[in-house]
């Protein structure tokens, strides 16, 4: 008994881009604070943190999400608890941001200057003064646009949750394909969703990357 | 917090030295970039040091707030012996104002800012307080009028004159100039010299790494002359200029003055 693609159909689908959202919202705030971390490790003056937030990075850029996904699934379940894709597609997307937010904030503080941490020490202010007051908001400003495009990459990236039973966007648009058999027509609506939902967003990324520009060149 | 007085000039350690070093080593990787320095400063003295690019003259002073690490050697600031632990680095680095060659101003900060957070910071010095003692040491660098200005919106005089009033406002008992006016065009490198000759004359303990001769003729107790990581001749400023002792000292005043 096949299913004709109506409107209910579609808006089922349109509805679970509130569940890509909040997925892309969970990950993209424990990737910020796991990626701050991250980044301050990286940039430690002692050699150890550094080798183990490199480790990490290292780690997550050389294995492929789905990987990711499956292993943080598979894993829950051996350490107690349970079959849960809200907890592994949150826990795994948060890991996996962490690293890449982590990577791309290492480098905003790194161009920051050294003379900036060299006035901070010779003002005799402390590590978190110095990286609170001059530092961080100075690479704030420059990592605005690597950030968004990351953020684009993860809304993206929350797709694959789908494979472990997430119902997100291709999720919905997989459970309607199934009842309609018309791939073309649902994965094409997924599609034109995604899009207007990362198109604005990579838009302003390429803005504030101008803005940027201009506002250094002097 | 500190054991400083309010005129932040009667430490503990009165009547010792303002800075020893001695048998001080610097390598970076294999290069030697300070060979067995050994330098009394007094209270209230201003050295000048000069020296070819390259010669060690920026790594000595950056030495004295620990901006360098040494590996070997002895570096006591205001009786306190730097080279034996990171706290005492610390309370260095409160007593001991540095001036950099591209001034270092935070360019997020307004210049009132910029003077205010680490007396806040580190001090704990309330913000009225610390705008206070801010307005007067930019008043005394002549530069009140632009408090409220960001860094980039101030000629490189103006900033550096900046970053004089804000190593001042922490109360330092020992400045540190490392080619304050080298990034500078020259019409403005007076108005910086003039600022720091006045804190000179009221007896500010100063280390200056300087090309300008005639600030050292004019200011200086004595000259350092340093050439591959040594101290090659010390001497009061009239003998320095009209008879060094050693032939790299004559090349290189004849280098400096000679064209």
């Amino acid at each position: 008994m096949i299913r004709p693609f109506g409107l209910d159909e579609a808006l089922f689908i349109v509805f679970a881009i509130q569940w890509t959202l909040a997925l892309s919202a969970i990950a993209f705030a424990g990737g910020a604070v796991g990626g701050l971390i991250i980044a301050l490790l990286r940039v430690s003056q002692a050699r150890l943190p550094r080798y183990l937030a490199l480790g990490y990075v290292r780690l997550f850029q050389g294995t492929p999400l789905l990987m990711q996904l499956f292993l943080v699934y598979f894993g829950l379940n051996i350490f107690g608890a349970g079959i849960n894709p809200w907890l592994a597609a949150s826990l795994a997307l948060t890991l996996h941001a962490s690293a890449f937010l982590g990577e791309i904030w290492r480098g905003c503080i790194q161009a920051v200057p050294s003379g900036q941490s060299e006035a901070s020490w010779a003002l005799g202010l402390g590590y978190v003064d110095r990286m609170k007051s001059v530092v961080l908001p100075q690479a704030a400003k420059i990592a605005v646009a690597p950030t968004v495009g990351f953020l684009v990459q993860l809304i993206k990236g929350t797709s694959l949750a789908s494979i472990i039973g997430f119902v997100e966007l291709t999720r919905a648009g997989q459970i309607i394909n199934n009842a309609t058999f018309v791939p073309f027509k649902v994965f094409g609506l997924v599609a034109i969703l995604y899009f207007v939902i990362c198109w604005p967003l990579s838009l302003l990324a390429r803005w504030m990357e101008r803005r940027f520009a201009v506002a250094t060149q002097r | 917090m500190s054991n400083t007085s309010p005129d932040g000039r009667s430490g503990a350690a009165a009547g010792t030295p303002a800075v020893e070093m001695e048998g001080v080593e610097k390598y970076y990787g294999t290069f030697h970039a300070l060979k067995h320095i050994d330098l009394t400063v007094a209270r209230g003295e201003k050295i000048v040091v000069c020296g070819p690019s390259g010669s060690g003259k920026s790594t000595l002073i950056r030495c004295v707030n620990q901006l360098e690490a040494v590996q070997k050697g002895r570096i006591v600031v205001d009786g306190i012996e730097l080279t034996a632990g990171p706290k005492n680095v610390e309370q260095v680095r409160r007593d001991v104002g540095m001036v950099f060659q591209q001034f270092n101003l935070f360019p997020h900060m307004t210049v009132l800012q910029n003077c205010t957070l680490a007396p806040m910071k580190v001090r704990g010095v309330d913000r009225s307080e610390a705008e206070k003692t801010a307005r007067k040491f930019l008043e005394r660098v002549r530069i009140p009028e632009q408090a409220e200005k960001y860094p980039a919106q101030l000629s490189g005089g103006q900033q550096q004159r900046v970053a004089i009033a804000r190593a001042l406002c922490m109360n330092p008992k020992i400045m540190l100039f490392d080619e304050p006016t080298s990034a500078l065009d020259p019409e403005m490198v007076s108005e910086v010299l003039d600022t720091m000759i006045d804190l000179a004359r009221e007896g500010m303990t100063m280390m200056v790494v300087t090309h300008e001769m005639g600030f050292a003729r004019q200011v200086a107790d004595r000259v350092i002359f340093m050439d591959r990581g040594e101290i090659v001749e010390i001497a009061e400023p009239n003998a320095f200029f009209s008879n060094p002792q050693h032939e790299r000292t004559r090349t290189f005043l004849g280098q400096i003055t000679g064209h």
